[in-house]
């Protein structure tokens, strides 16, 4: 039998440019913060990546002033054409250090380095162009003639899509005319620190941007400061509600990513094999750490065996290891803690009686990795179908008619997004009229672009982040 | 300094050569003809390519070629592309700028003013590619088991007239929003002040724009403009650049085969003031979308 | 090499599906009944898999594992039986101052120089492949395409190449196309039927899925994917189905049956990323020239020239490669 074993094809970490020590960057300065220095590591390695100056809550109301300054001094009198030059130099900028950018955020991160490369830094790119030409454009965005930006904007990132969220979070608010002060999660606040040098070198008025690493009280001080008049949140369900509470009450506006759960239904008329690869790139990308993932496989009882059989060989295929091999299909769980979540979970499941398969790829002896794995035989009742695991594992569940599927897929707090695969479009559009999700995809799964507005129905969240609409978050409207 | 001053100017300068711009490459009229382009105070400055009609036959030839690549290219493509267009323009930011005040006999300063208007307007225009959908496009609630939507589409081949009188902002302001729709353009330039024209040919050709997407004419409105606006295989006709008194002629030649029309105002209209959707939106066509649902 | 698969002369459909082949009516329920293949999807998983990337060893293996996988192929008006000589002598000496290098698969040509091609290859290990069928159109009658076969046979051909009557299947008579195959593998005896489906003409995915199926149901040991007279030849996501039409084969009767993408492939990157779909797609078993096939003919040189910057170290030159 021959062997075509792929040799390691590691992308340099020189590429990276790490740094010992990373600052806060507050008023276009990198300032020493005076909060707890973090370390942050490559969960892939467990080992120190570098030190990172934190903020405390003086320096976050340090960063408020000057966003405020920055404001209504400069950046809300601003035509928007000029806005606009500013936001495309940032897209160019990060297009032109995307190599770099990805290698550091699979290093931080612990994600693949072809995601990194491919996905997440191309796409955060492409959020600044597209926002860059709104920024003159906003009379045109079904706000009335004048929409007016809202102040400074106070936001608050997740871990799995360091550089992404950010994107997400900051070319909207920039192309609105707002200014903003940025938290990036405690374990991946490097590409966050790069992007501030990106802004340096786009020359951005100081004060535009600021971001200040730490950890949750951090979020908690950006939160509930009075300086600020607007809150972006992307992260857990049970921090989202901490902070609507927190809002509750005042003039803040709030916008907020949370939690999924979501469905993916494939029908016995499915493009079988497009839907097995949809289904594994539903759960399995990025390490299954994506909020809208494909977590629950709702398959119709007539191709369940069909499916079950081709999704094992299609994942056993599947490359677990080091982020930086340019073959490495599954990377690193970003934490011990959150390892330790998904072990939890996955216990319960074997508890609860559902069917565990686990691929049989190597796993890497030291880092935090976690093999994909499969649950057959699961049941709504399970808490392996109702809970949000964040990692490489699938629960799969079965149904007898649409209206069953829908049902299922409707049972649960959450609503952010789902799946349909099957070949015929009137189904497609009826199960899409019928599920309660803010984001639905058919016969594809995890598609993101700037021009498609995403965000959450229920306890996934309120707001939608992208294309026209989700303008509206950072208008006054 | 004064002796290398000295020496710059005993230096005879190396003169261009001002073709045609078609499918990306630039050639010579075909019929050989060329004519004098002079500065306002009548100041000898290029032999323009006097363009023909087999010129435009050759150039919607290309347009047609192209439409199909650049009205499927995705929008954000579309987008990048134009607005390397306007990365390459403010890299000639000079060069413009001398041949604008050449041509228009505006001062350096009017000329300068001018070129950055002209690279403001590619990029507003850049950034309409992947928006312009959001903003015209819609579903619609139809009173029945139906999916309906309504997408805008590039129109196809657009032959026009550039404005006489602003070689770059007018010409910019007529152009790009016809490359931002995704459709393709043959353009016949100010026939007086064409050499504007033929630079930004230069950048068009230099930045990631596809051969065949932008031609550029340097002639006479009067000649070509029938040309265009009777040929079977043209879409849409700008005749901002024609005299007045031509414009209902080309009208009814257009009739003939339902070209649009862009209604333009008698007399050429100040470039500098905003733009808004309409030139878009003339070179897009509605599809609407049916599809049943059901289980 | 030797047969993985049944060579009797007369086909037997295996008996899980054998009913999908029992008339006109079952055949086509069946071939329409397969699931769809999804264009953006399968391109996407297509395009992903290409960008795998195979350093060092791994590629010295597959370079070598590609040239062994080689159908060193001309097909020209203008062939001659010096040309045939000369391509033999290649085939069987790729590159002849790297005595390991790989002896290719086999050599493919027209059936009036196949004896010509058996002469200069007897004892080498390469075998002989034929086109036949009225190749590359397939535009005559059955009569003369199982005439053209037997010549191909008589003169000692190991492998015939047919083509398909893609008029036939675009037309819907699945059964026509059905039982020239069987017909043609018949005629073949002991020879290696690979059917062409020349997926150029097939256009849709759903139609190169359902051919697939027909052509193994009919027999064929392989599926290729062209003549390489008509554009587009091979393509990655045609190769991707076709791939997973052998695995969904294998796993429903347990028999081998192997894919031959041909036309279009030129350099070693390319050849490579069809390696790795074979590897993720089909599986690991079909890494061997028995089961996969490269149908080409500049491709030999480039990857000569690869492996000799992956032995030497440095870049070589066309100049260092023979041409013939």
């Amino acid at each position: 039998m021959p062997v075509f074993e792929y040799a390691p094809a590691p992308e340099s970490r020189a590429i990276a440019n790490l740094k010992d020590h990373y600052k806060p960057f507050v008023d276009g300065e990198f300032v020493d913060g005076t909060g707890e220095p973090l370390k942050t590591i490559n969960p892939a390695t467990e080992e120190v990546l570098a030190e990172v100056g934190t903020a405390s809550k003086s320096d976050v109301d340090i960063a408020v002033k000057a966003a405020r300054k920055a404001y209504t001094s400069v950046w809300s009198k601003m035509p928007g054409t000029e806005r606009a030059k500013y936001l495309f130099r940032i897209a160019r900028l990060i297009q032109e250090r995307s190599r770099e950018l990805a290698v550091l955020e699979s290093l931080d991160n612990g994600k693949p380095i072809k995601e990194s490369r491919d996905s997440d830094v191309p796409t955060a790119a492409a959020h600044f162009f597209y926002h860059a030409g709104w920024a003159d454009k906003l009379e045109y965005a079904g706000y009335g003639a004048n929409p007016k930006p809202l102040g400074v904007a106070g936001q608050i990132i997740p871990w799995n899509f360091p550089l992404l969220m950010l994107a997400w979070k900051i070319a909207p608010a920039l192309a609105t005319g707002n200014t903003v002060v940025l938290k990036p999660a405690e374990t991946t606040p490097l590409t966050a620190l790069v992007f501030a040098e990106i802004c340096q070198q786009a020359e951005l008025p100081p004060g535009v941007v600021n971001i200040l690493p730490g950890a949750g009280d951090i979020g908690a001080s950006i939160v509930e400061h009075s300086g600020i008049d607007k809150i972006a949140f992307t992260g857990s369900t049970e921090v989202g509600k901490a902070i609507q509470r927190q809002v509750a009450g005042t003039a803040k506006k709030l916008t907020l990513e949370l939690g999924g759960k979501a469905a993916n239904i494939v029908f016995e008329d499915a493009p079988l094999d497009q839907a097995i690869d949809g289904i594994v790139n539903g759960i399995f990308f990025n390490q299954g750490h994506v909020c809208c993932a494909g977590s629950r496989l709702l398959v119709q009882e007539s191709v369940a065996d069909e499916v079950l059989e081709k999704l094992r060989y299609r994942v056993s295929t599947l490359r677990i290891g080091d982020p930086l091999d340019k073959n490495t299909d599954i990377g690193a769980i970003n934490s011990a803690e959150q390892l330790a979540k998904i072990r939890g979970l996955v216990e319960s499941g074997d508890a609860e009686g559902a069917q565990r398969w686990t691929s049989p790829c190597p796993v890497p002896d030291r880092g935090f990795f976690f093999a994909p794995t499969v649950f057959a035989d699961v049941h709504q009742s399970m808490r392996i179908a109702r809970e949000e695991i964040f990692g490489p594992v699938l629960s799969v569940l079965t149904f007898r008619t649409p209206d069953e599927a829908v049902a299922k897929a409707n049972n649960t707090p959450y609503g952010l997004s789902a799946g349909i695969w099957t070949e015929k479009g009137s189904r497609i559009l009826w199960m899409a009229n019928q599920l309660r999700a803010g984001v639905v995809w058919a016969n594809t799964f995890n598609r993101f672009d700037p021009a498609a507005p995403f965000g959450g129905y229920q306890e996934s969240g309120f707001g939608r982040e992208g294309g026209r609409t989700g303008l509206e978050a950072y208008l006054s409207v | 300094m004064s002796d290398s001053t000295a020496k710059q100017s005993d230096r005879i300068s190396v003169a261009k050569t001002y073709k045609l711009y078609i499918g990306g490459k630039f050639p010579r009229s075909e019929s050989g003809r060329v004519y004098p382009v002079t500065g306002p105070k009548g100041k000898f400055l290029a032999n323009a390519a006097h363009a023909s009609r087999k010129d435009v036959r050759d150039a919607v030839v290309a347009a047609r070629k192209a439409f199909p690549g650049w009205s499927s290219a995705t929008a954000y493509n579309r987008g990048q592309v134009l607005y390397r267009v306007a990365e390459v323009l403010e890299g000639r930011r000079d060069q413009f700028a001398a041949e604008v005040s050449a041509s228009e006999g505006l001062s350096a300063k009017k000329a300068e003013a001018v070129v950055d208007a002209a690279i403001d307007r590619w990029v507003w225009y850049a950034g309409w590619t992947d928006k312009i959908a959001s903003v015209l496009g819609s579903a619609n609630p139809v009173a029945g088991p139906y999916f309906s939507f309504t997408v805008p589409e590039p129109t196809g081949v657009v032959g026009i007239l550039a404005p006489q009188q602003s070689s770059l902002l007018g010409l910019v302001s007529v152009l790009a929003p016809v490359l931002a729709t995704g459709s393709t353009a043959v353009v016949v330039s100010s026939a007086e002040r064409p050499l504007p024209a033929i630079t930004l040919s230069e950048v068009l050709a230099t930045s990631d724009v596809p051969g065949g997407v932008a031609n550029i004419l340097t002639g006479h409105a009067a000649e070509l403009g029938p040309w265009l606006a009777s040929h079977g295989d043209v879409n849409a006709l700008d005749p901002t650049g024609a005299s007045p008194a031509d414009r209902p002629g080309l009208a009814r030649e257009a009739a003939n085969t339902v070209k649009r029309v862009l209604t333009v105002p008698e007399t050429e209209p100040d470039w500098t003031a905003a733009p808004d959707l309409s030139r878009l939106r003339r070179y897009l066509e509605a599809k609407t979308v049916w599809h049943p649902l059901g289980v | 090499m030797t047969a993985t698969t049944s060579t009797s002369a007369a086909p037997v459909t295996p008996a899980p599906l054998a009913d999908a082949t029992r008339d006109d009516a079952s055949l086509r329920r069946f071939l329409l009944g397969l699931p769809g293949v999804d264009q953006v999807g399968v391109e996407q998983r297509a395009a992903a898999l290409g960008t795998r990337s195979i350093k060092k060893d791994a590629k010295r293996w597959a370079i070598d594992t590609a040239i062994s996988m080689v159908d060193l192929t001309t097909l020209e008006g203008a062939d001659t039986r010096g040309k045939v000589r000369a391509l033999a002598a290649k085939a069987v000496r790729p590159d002849p101052e790297r005595q390991d290098t790989p002896r290719v698969a086999a050599v493919c040509v027209y059936p009036d120089l196949v004896a010509t091609a058996v002469e200069a290859l007897k004892g080498s290990g390469v075998h002989v492949a034929s086109v036949a069928t009225g190749f590359p159109a397939g535009r005559t009658s059955r009569e003369i395409k199982l005439a053209d076969t037997k010549i191909a046979v008589d003169a000692g051909a190991h492998e015939v190449d047919m083509v398909i009557d893609r008029g036939a299947f675009l037309e819907g008579r699945y059964m026509a196309v059905f039982e020239e195959i069987q017909a043609i593998k018949a005629a073949c005896g002991d020879a290696h039927l690979k059917v062409i489906l020349e997926t150029g003409e097939l256009a849709t995915y759903d139609n190169v899925r359902r051919a697939s199926w027909l052509a193994l149901l009919a027999g064929g040991d392989f599926i290729k994917t062209s003549t390489g007279k008509v554009s587009p030849a091979a393509t990655l996501p045609v190769t991707h189905i076709m791939l997973q039409a052998v695995h969904d084969w294998h796993g429903q009767t347990g028999e081998l049956r192997g894919v031959k993408p041909a036309g279009g492939i030129r350099t070693t990157k390319d050849a490579i990323k069809y390696l790795v779909a074979v590897h993720e797609v089909a599986g690991e078993q079909w890494l061997t020239p028995d089961l996969f096939r490269f149908g080409a003919s500049s491709l030999l040189n480039d990857l000569l020239l690869q492996r000799r910057t992956q032995v030497d170290g440095h870049y070589s030159g066309p100049d260092y490669v023979t041409v013939d």
